[in-house]
């Protein structure tokens, strides 16, 4: 017995000793992956004129924040983060919403298409994406001279907006449905028997109890469509329509010389995903984890 | 038994009002009309146009092509063969390197080691940022005048073309995208990890089972269904990569991928239908992967 235990503390020293050359090694990996970001940031603290006097790797004679004020007047930064919320938070609702329309069907009533149902919407999330790319161009183009307005969806916040819905949708559904799946039958039941109307059954029964994974795929969601600039970048024909992430990358060409400035302003563009990430981290994690993927 | 269970699914489908029914027939309804307008149907649409010929502007123009548009590519557009090339180089590299490592990553985090809150933020942190920033902090890092160069001594007016040389930028494109790639796949990881039993690695280390074993023997076949969708991630990953090289070269074909020449072709100068036929070739590779995820999370109820 006692020689087990002495065995065992040797093998625990070695490995602590493994631990901390493990430990070492990743840091200086984590580094090496943090320093892109932080060299931007600090680049961004300094003024253009002591790089092109002094070198990028001189000692900063002068550290503020002049750039950053600078990115949001000359930018126009303010006006385009609008533009991404007019986007990002219909997109963001309505994609729940409807997920949890379906979810809540295909989980509480036994309809003999359910299965499809759910396969068509999870699959639906991973077709690649070019593959609707110049049929809903030209549909967006031919709906809005049906109703003899061109920019109905084309060149509209609308259009952005539904496109990101119907990829988006069948993520949240299937996410959804997987977690209903564990919310007990008996509550539903009690539900029916007490003469709750299928909407009743939903909007006051459901709905309450699918709160966490709202809230995880709220996040999750807001932190991609916000990322994307792709979309834009087809269905915006005007720049001062575009979200920030697409204006940014515009201003990329722009600005290409002051790189302090173009530094300032990916940091400000940055920052909303990273805080979100650093408040809500649990909700960011659980929701990747709760549908286990996204293709 | 078996019959009380049907009458009872019998008599809440009986029980259902008309306002129920309808209440029902439009939350599967609408959602279901809004994903077939705009995604199954310019799928299948894609599908058609790949058949034809046709620049985009009226559809009275679209004349069919057969197989022409296909034969284009597979026998007179070399180019095709460097975007496959890509695709595969960028199939092998995550394959072999950046999700093992992520894997490897997610481990030792696990465990626990010192830092290791540190590390899980720090490898996350590429994950949440917007290609468009991932492009201006790299072309930042590269450009001439920027660190790297710096630190390679070269300064602007003898820098390296580190873009345009080919031997050199599939290998930074590669590390740049693992920059991203690593974190997401050990933040998908480490998840799954929390729910292997931590007795069973504790009794492999009480016996004396090295590291490595214990990683091998004991962690990887609990993971089994989370392997899956790793590897179902990492190859359609690979095979629609598409942001980072078009944040880097636009439409042009200077480090060609499949879905790079997709977009030349229906956006640039003019629409040509051989990029539907390339978005169709891409949507063929992709189909195995798909199926493959779709059977596993729907196991239990396809059976």
């Amino acid at each position: 017995m006692s020689t087990t235990i002495v065995q065992n503390k040797a093998y625990k020293n070695k490995q602590k000793i493994k631990d901390n050359f493990i430990s070492a090694f990743i840091g200086f990996f984590a580094f090496v992956w943090i320093f892109p970001i932080l060299w931007t940031v600090w680049t961004s603290l300094r003024p253009y004129n002591d790089i092109i006097s002094y070198g990028v790797f001189s000692w900063p004679r002068h550290i503020n924040l002049d750039n950053y004020f600078h990115a949001f007047r000359v930018m126009g930064l303010t006006h385009y983060f609008l533009n991404t919320l007019y986007v990002t938070i219909p997109a963001v609702v309505l994609t729940l919403f409807l997920g949890s329309l379906i979810a809540f069907v295909v989980s509480r009533y036994s309809f003999r298409f359910n299965l499809s149902l759910l396969l068509l919407f999870t699959a639906g999330n991973m077709l690649p994406i070019v593959l609707t790319y110049i049929p809903v161009f030209w549909l967006y183009i031919k709906i809005g001279d049906l109703f003899g307005n061109r920019s109905l969806l084309y060149n509209n916040y609308l259009g952005i907006v539904l496109v990101h819905v119907a990829f988006q949708v069948g993520f949240a559904t299937f996410v959804l449905s997987s977690y209903m799946k564990t919310v007990p039958k008996e509550i539903s039941e009690s539900a029916i028997i007490d003469g709750a109307s299928v909407f009743r059954h939903y909007w006051n029964v459901m709905l309450p109890l699918l709160r966490p994974p709202l809230a995880a795929l709220g996040v999750l969601m807001s932190c991609w469509i916000y990322n994307d600039f792709f979309w834009a970048l087809i269905l915006m024909s005007e720049d001062s329509k575009r979200p920030v992430t697409s204006a940014l990358r515009q201003l990329q060409g722009q600005y290409i010389t002051d790189f302090n400035l173009l530094a300032a302003g990916a940091s400000i563009v940055a920052a909303p995903t990273v805080i979100l990430f650093f408040v809500l981290r649990k909700q960011f994690v659980s929701g990747l984890t709760l549908g286990s993927t996204k293709g | 038994m078996k019959t009380t269970a049907a009458n009872k699914k019998v008599r809440s489908r009986r029980s259902l009002s008309r306002n129920d029914r309808f209440t029902l027939a439009a939350f599967i309804g609408i959602p279901t009309l809004m994903q077939i307008i705009f995604l199954w149907l310019p799928a299948l649409i894609t599908i058609v146009l790949s058949f034809t010929y046709w620049n985009g502007i009226n559809v009275s123009d679209i004349k069919w092509a057969g197989l022409a548009n296909y034969k284009n590519i597979f026998f007179g557009t070399p180019v095709f063969y460097d975007a496959l090339k890509n695709n595969l180089i960028w199939l092998l590299w995550f394959t072999f390197l950046a999700t093992p490592l992520g894997i490897l990553l997610a481990y030792q985090i696990d465990r626990k080691i010192k830092g290791h809150k540190l590390f899980e933020t720090v490898f996350y942190i590429p994950v949440v940022l917007s290609l468009a920033i991932i492009g201006i902090i790299w072309n930042f890092m590269l450009q001439p005048g920027g660190f790297v160069q710096g630190v390679m001594g070269r300064d602007i007016g003898n820098a390296v073309s580190i873009w345009g040389n080919y031997s050199i930028n599939t290998y930074v494109i590669m590390g740049v995208a693992s920059w991203r790639h690593i974190g997401y796949i050990m933040l998908l990881y480490l998840a799954g990890l929390k729910s292997v039993d931590p007795s069973l690695r504790e009794a492999a280390a009480i016996d004396g089972a090295t590291e490595w074993q214990t990683f091998r023997k004991i962690v990887l076949p609990a993971m089994r269904p989370v392997n899956i969708i790793i590897v179902v991630i990492t190859i359609i990953e690979s095979l629609r990569a598409f942001d980072l090289v078009y944040i880097i070269y636009g439409t042009s074909t200077a480090w060609p991928l499949l879905n790079i020449l997709v977009f030349q072709n229906f956006a640039g100068q003019g629409i040509s239908m051989k990029g539907a036929a390339y978005a169709v070739i891409l949507l063929v590779l992709c189909i195995g992967p798909i199926l493959l995820y779709l059977r596993n999370v729907f196991k239990e109820d396809l059976k």
